[in-house]
């Protein structure tokens, strides 16, 4: 197991290498620079600002430097807002993002696993149909519509909670929920499906005949067989819940790593947009791991 | 089941008991005296010498105060942290009498010494201040700025003591008042704190961290969560506290308008930046006491590439403008209040009405098109409208296609960029007609005018004419201002007679304000003094 992991990680580094790369030429081959306004900047202090963040040496000296930075862990500093580096905005953002997401994942496993367990246990049943019909609108609402949906009633008619912002506790509801339910409906597909092939195989047969609860069979013999194609979703689920906030974050006014993820790259924020893709990169290749090797104690069959 | 219905009696009662009339943070802010304010966009920073926006005008507003500041209805030039000021009878020497009661908020002394060295601070090239060509009336500053003279103490100003400045302009500036009030520039830093947070004269520097601000205004800077909030409270070292009526702002930087729509109606809001087009017809309809819409200093125009082959005839751009219904486009399109602009400079700029008026005359039009040699709009190439991506420029654009199709039978067709490629090909003049947006910096026809010198950053049409920078120049350096603003006219009127714009609208800022903002006047600039402004609360 050491060895499997030791050697994934290995992996990493040149797939990280490659990530920094294509990003940092990619972002300087769009036209517009960091300092372009609607208001016209003098060209002696664009050069001078240029001058500053190093911008006037030749692309690729800028990539030799950017590199040497990046294998200290430093990630620059962002040209947008002059007073942070991409580290702090990083580090202050990120958090945010991590919890509204890992609300929203928890939110999704319990209802969808939920959903789709109580659907296979009846399978073409009313309930299976409705626990379904649920996850199919769950699919095709979109977070955009979800949202201020959920905002017109929970916060407007019923003044439950607020519309926007990240101050208390219940300002996390909404945004959770709205991120949460197009994943719960994915998984509670996954899991009707996943079910649904472990409870006909014969172990659970012979299970039944030997007198096991309905109870025992479930959370005893197949559950574990049941959720393996859901934990295959999780890791690409993961990232995408964090990676795509973006949306949830400016609907809810959240002030997590989305956001700047997408505005960054509108600002021609070079050093922001590279060290967040680096950053996503991490994360992304981080749950993969997480994933094949949470696949493996789940699945004797498989081997590393 | 008995658990379950008691787990349910109690979900109710939390529901319908506790939150159900929940108060929400508008009422408790008014309780508190604390405005809950929308501001749009993340500041960039609360540098006044780094930053550019007007976003980030409001929370340095509430942090600093000039040597004039502004009268909250009028705006005119009021003592601010100088208690009076004299002009030399020639105009081009200012003497400032700072008050012996203006403090920073460390308890400092508020010295002359402040704004001389705030003022080398921002002319200084190595910080890349975007915005101190603002300061360029003062004497030597376009050369410190652009690095030919590199002896700071050569600029026009001068700490004659502690508490006397002498600015010595270039020539007289007949709006350096309302500049000194209305714009940040002006305004001095605590140079010992920005000393102490990093080199003062390059970027980066973490002064304006809450924990390091200190500042000469009303409020400090009490808190800043990056695109959540920024809290400021109440200076108790400031000159006049005892006039301060709020105990603090929220600046709340909502990015998206729907959100901020949302976020005033669920009562988390005294006032929003802005309201999406949609919603002002409904606003006006249900709500007229809530929606606000004030003239604003700004003119939204198209630019026309003068050296574009089918654009060199000033007939051609004449008759693309007579067959413009700007009237038609106010009221059918943008709807919020705008008025159709005949003029560059908008009416009435303290005083200054453009005489030289276009005018919306199809049959006119036809003609100058048919005298250019395209009768009818024939052999005049398809109009590319070239404009940054956003549902209303679009809008905009699509009429405009329309009224020339219609009026002139001439084609036009549409090229949307996303906002810094737009910026790119407008620069490079890689375009034939182009949108474009001017906010006035001070009330002045000065600040709309001097765009379009033949040399100006801000011009990009490819227009140059000599007698129009002479006349530019002079007004700039004119001591009488009956002069100066007949040298203005001359402009103007040569401007539209050249035609290097096509005038669309002058803007107006359309938004919502909480009905128990008090002091909150209504001006071209939208700014609003945050030292007189109240809370009170209304009857429901």
């Amino acid at each position: 197991m050491f060895r499997f992991i030791a050697a994934r990680l290995l992996q990493t580094i040149p797939v990280l290498f490659v990530v920094a790369t294509l990003t940092f030429f990619m972002v300087r081959l769009v036209p517009g620079g960091p300092f372009d306004a609607e208001r016209n900047v003098p060209p002696e202090i664009k050069r001078e600002l240029e001058a500053y963040y190093g911008l006037d040496k030749p692309v690729f000296q800028q990539y030799l430097d950017y590199l040497g930075r990046l294998v200290r862990g430093d990630l620059g500093p962002s040209y947008k807002f002059a007073n942070r580096s991409v580290n702090e905005m990083i580090a202050s953002t990120f958090p945010v993002s991590l919890q509204l997401g890992g609300m929203a994942l928890g939110l999704a496993l319990l209802l969808g696993i939920t959903a789709g367990v109580i659907a296979a246990l009846r399978p073409n049943s009313a309930l299976d149909y409705t626990a379904s019909g649920i996850s199919m609108m769950g699919i095709c609402l979109p977070t955009f519509v979800l949202g201020p949906l959920f905002i017109l009633v929970f916060a407007l008619n019923l003044r439950w909670v607020n519309a926007s912002g990240w101050f208390d506790s219940a300002d996390r509801i909404l945004p959770a929920a709205t991120l949460g339910i197009a994943y719960a409906a994915y998984i509670a597909r996954l899991t009707r499906g996943g079910m649904l092939e472990i409870l006909s195989q014969d172990f659970i047969r012979t299970a039944r005949a030997k007198g096991a609860s309905e109870a025992r069979i479930i959370f005893r013999h197949s559950l574990r067989g049941g959720l393996l194609p859901v934990v295959s979703y999780l890791g690409p689920a993961a990232a995408g819940i964090l990676t795509g906030s973006f949306v949830i974050e400016t609907i809810f006014q959240i002030p997590g790593l989305g956001r700047h993820f997408v505005t960054s790259a509108f600002n021609r924020d070079f050093t922001m947009v590279t060290g967040i893709v680096i950053f996503y990169a991490v994360l992304i290749v981080f749950f993969n791991l997480l994933v094949d090797i949470v696949q493996i104690w789940l699945n004797p069959k498989l081997k590393y | 089941m008995k658990l379950l219905n008691v787990l349910l009696v109690l979900v109710a009662l939390a529901v319908f008991s506790g939150c159900g009339k929940r108060e929400t943070r508008v009422d408790v802010a008014i309780r508190e005296q604390i405005l809950l304010y929308g501001n749009k966009s993340e500041p960039q920073d609360l540098d006044p010498h780094v930053v550019q926006g007007t976003g980030e005008h409001q929370i340095i507003s509430a942090l600093l105060e000039g040597l004039v500041a502004e009268d909250p209805k009028t705006l005119d030039p009021v003592p601010g942290l100088a208690e009076r000021w004299e002009i030399s009878p020639d105009g081009k020497v200012y003497t400032f009498h700072i008050r012996a009661t203006a403090k920073w908020s460390n308890g400092d002394a508020v010295t002359a010494d402040d704004f001389v060295k705030s003022y080398r601070r921002i002319l200084t090239p190595s910080l890349g201040s975007l915005y101190s060509y603002m300061l360029h009336p003062l004497k030597n500053a376009k050369a410190i700025s652009e690095g030919k003279i590199t002896d700071s103490t050569q600029l026009g100003a001068r700490a004659v003591d502690a508490r006397t400045l002498e600015l010595t302009l270039e020539c007289p500036t007949s709006y350096l008042l309302n500049s000194m009030a209305s714009h940040y520039t002006w305004w001095a830093v605590h140079m010992p704190t920005v000393e102490k947070h990093g080199d003062p004269y390059k970027p980066g520097n973490k002064w304006t961290r809450p924990e390091n601000y200190v500042g000469n205004g009303p409020f400090i800077l009490t808190e800043w969560v990056p695109n959540s909030v920024i809290r400021v409270r109440k200076n108790t070292n400031y000159w006049d506290a005892a006039n301060v009526r709020l105990n603090g702002i929220d600046f709340l930087p909502i990015e998206s308008v729907d959100s901020e729509e949302r976020s005033f109606r669920a009562g988390q809001l005294h006032r929003t930046e802005e309201l999406p087009n949609g919603k002002i017809d409904a606003y006006r309809k249900d709500n007229p006491k809530l929606l606000r819409i004030d003239d604003f200093l700004g003119n939204y125009y198209y630019r026309v590439n003068v050296g574009h082959a089918a654009l060199k005839d000033k007939r051609v751009r004449h008759a693309l403008s007579q067959a413009l219904d700007r009237q038609a486009i106010v009221d059918t399109v943008t709807r919020g209040g705008q008025r159709p602009a005949f003029a560059f400079t908008p009416p009435n700029t303290v005083g200054y009405t453009s005489r030289a008026q276009l005018k919306f005359d199809v049959e006119g039009a036809k003609k100058l098109l048919a005298d250019a040699g395209y009768p009818g709009g024939k052999g005049l190439p398809p109009v590319e409208i070239h404009y940054n991506t956003s549902e209303n420029h679009r809008a905009i654009a699509e009429a405009i296609q329309q009224m020339w199709k219609k009026n002139l039978g001439v084609d036009a067709t549409l090229r949307n960029e996303e906002w810094k490629v737009y910026l790119d090909t407008q620069t490079a003049t890689n375009y034939m007609v182009s949108r474009a947006g001017w906010i006035g910096d001070y009330p002045d026809p000065n600040t709309f005018l001097e765009t379009f010198l033949s040399y100006s950053g801000n011009n990009r049409t490819g227009f140059a004419n000599p007698e129009y920078d002479r006349l530019v120049n002079a007004a700039a350096c004119a001591n009488d201002p009956k002069a100066r603003y007949e040298l203005f006219q001359q402009a103007e009127a040569l401007l539209l007679d050249e035609l290097p714009l096509l005038p669309i609208y002058f803007y107006t800022r359309v938004y919502l304000l909480h009905p128990s903002v008090q002091n909150w006047f209504a001006n071209y600039q939208d700014h609003h003094p945050f030292k007189y402004v109240y809370l009170e609360a209304t009857a429901k």
